[in-house]
């Protein structure tokens, strides 16, 4: 979970971050469920592993999906100035 | 520099939180047992089958002892709902017109029409058991959410209608708050029970408990739904930056 | 189970649960783009949940369900706190709906700036 966390962190394309956050949901419910909590780990594999990803890559299809395509943008708009 | 100033304040943030927690404890019992004095804890699991008779002690503490929780807490996600779609507001092209996530392939479309039956009926399961076995109104929703957004992802002109969702919504949620008002005419508090409550591990035990859950079912569905089927009718300016 | 199993695990779940959370917070602080910092919020919501849970674990406890099973092999059982995992619950729905507010404030900026570099826009404020 941890390595996931870092990986989400770290990577640049945010296509894999997303995921990686998917992974770091599905790890977290089997942990719930380890330490009994049936209801929350049915909770938090049905919102974090389904619907919160998919909204997140809704919005990366609907942006940018690079980290510093932002920061090329900017450059190439101060250079049309 | 700023990346070791971050680094340092979390390392210092890091080590008072971690001296907290180890100082607790994991798996301890943290209270002091007496007669008088008993963790609420307790009181929720003797009055969970004694007076309510519900076998799921996480439904009986959600829906009834601490309803007014879930009351706000539905309303936090009317509320979200509601800010999405002012903040996502365009006029729309052409009513039903939204941009074509995935060209999904005859395999997808057919597999998603066989699948989604059983997914709605999954989600009705869960959320009707929810006082019997682990699951309720929250996850049930979620799972029926979960399949309209099969259906959305795998037909180009697959629409929900909004009207639909706003009554199945504003229905469950006078549901709700009616079942809860009706615990003062009894001469109580709100959601307090004036149902018989039946025995331990029936279908039809626990009061008003399973009502209440079934409302809250429905309207987590309806609203997550609305939450996916706006964000997807939310056209991006360009493809990929 | 013995108890320097317990000593063991007490680390290991406390220790990764607050390892995720700093982990988030770092995000959050250091990283530019608005999407890293959302994905970063959202795994400080997973790191509490973890760590709320985890605190209302009990040695050899069961899951706070009263079913037929629970009478007959686990009555002597000490059973988990129902009430964190009740709070979490709870925790778990909302942040979903903050996620997804945050996320069309994103694609809002970005629909006005064509950015999503956070000192880009606090220059096209001025």
């Amino acid at each position: 979970m941890i390595a996931a966390a870092i990986y989400a962190v770290v990577q640049k394309d945010l296509l894999y971050a997303v995921i990686a956050t998917g992974i770091i949901s599905l790890i977290l419910s089997i942990v719930f469920y380890i330490l009994q909590a049936p209801d929350v780990a049915l909770t938090e594999a049905a919102i974090g592993v389904a619907l919160t990803t998919i909204v997140f890559i809704i919005t990366i299809r609907n942006t940018v999906r690079m980290e510093d395509e932002s920061d090329k943008n900017k450059n190439i708009k101060s250079a049309a100035k | 520099m700023k990346k070791v100033l971050v680094i340092l304040l979390l390392a210092v943030v890091g080590f008072y939180l971690a001296d907290v927690f180890i100082g607790i404890g994991f798996g301890n019992d943290h209270f002091v047992k007496s007669d008088e004095i008993k963790p609420v804890k307790d009181i929720y699991l003797q009055q969970t089958v004694e007076n309510l008779k519900v076998s799921n002690a996480v439904t009986s503490i959600v829906v009834n002892f601490r309803g007014f929780d879930t009351l706000g807490e539905v309303t936090v996600l009317f509320l979200s709902v509601t800010a999405l779609g002012s903040i996502l507001y365009r006029k729309r092209h052409h009513a039903g017109d939204r941009s074509v996530l995935f060209s999904a392939s005859s395999i997808v479309t057919a597999g998603s029409k066989l699948l989604f039956p059983p997914i709605l009926l999954l989600g009705a399961y869960v959320f009707i058991h929810g006082h019997l076995s682990p699951g309720g109104g929250f996850q049930g929703g979620v799972i029926i959410a979960t399949g309209f957004l099969l259906m959305l992802l795998a037909y180009e002109n697959y629409t929900v209608s909004h009207n639909a969702l706003s009554i199945v919504e504003s229905f469950a949620g006078i549901t709700f708050a009616v079942i809860g008002l009706m615990g003062f005419m009894n001469g109580g508090t709100f959601l307090q029970n004036f149902l018989p409550v039946g025995t331990l591990n029936d279908l039809f035990s626990g009061g008003i408990i399973p009502i209440i859950y079934i409302a809250v079912g429905f309207k987590v569905a309806a609203e997550l739904t609305g939450v996916i089927y706006t964000v997807l009718n939310e056209k991006g300016d360009q493809k990929n930056g | 189970m013995d108890n320097t199993y317990y000593d063991l695990l007490t680390y290991v779940v406390y220790g990764s649960a607050i390892l995720v959370m700093l982990i988030g917070l770092y995000a959050v602080l250091v990283k530019k783009s608005l999407l890293k910092i959302v994905i970063g919020l959202s795994i400080v919501d997973s790191g509490l949940n973890l760590l709320i849970v985890s605190l209302g674990y009990l040695k050899n406890g069961t899951a706070p369900i009263f079913s037929k099973g629970f009478f007959e092999l686990a009555a002597d059982k000490p059973m988990v706190d129902p009430l964190l995992q009740a709070l979490v619950l709870t925790a778990i729905v909302i942040g979903f709906g903050v996620t997804a507010v945050a996320l069309s404030l994103v694609i809002r900026l970005w629909r006005h700036h064509h950015t999503l570099y956070i000192d880009e826009i606090k220059n096209l404020k001025w």
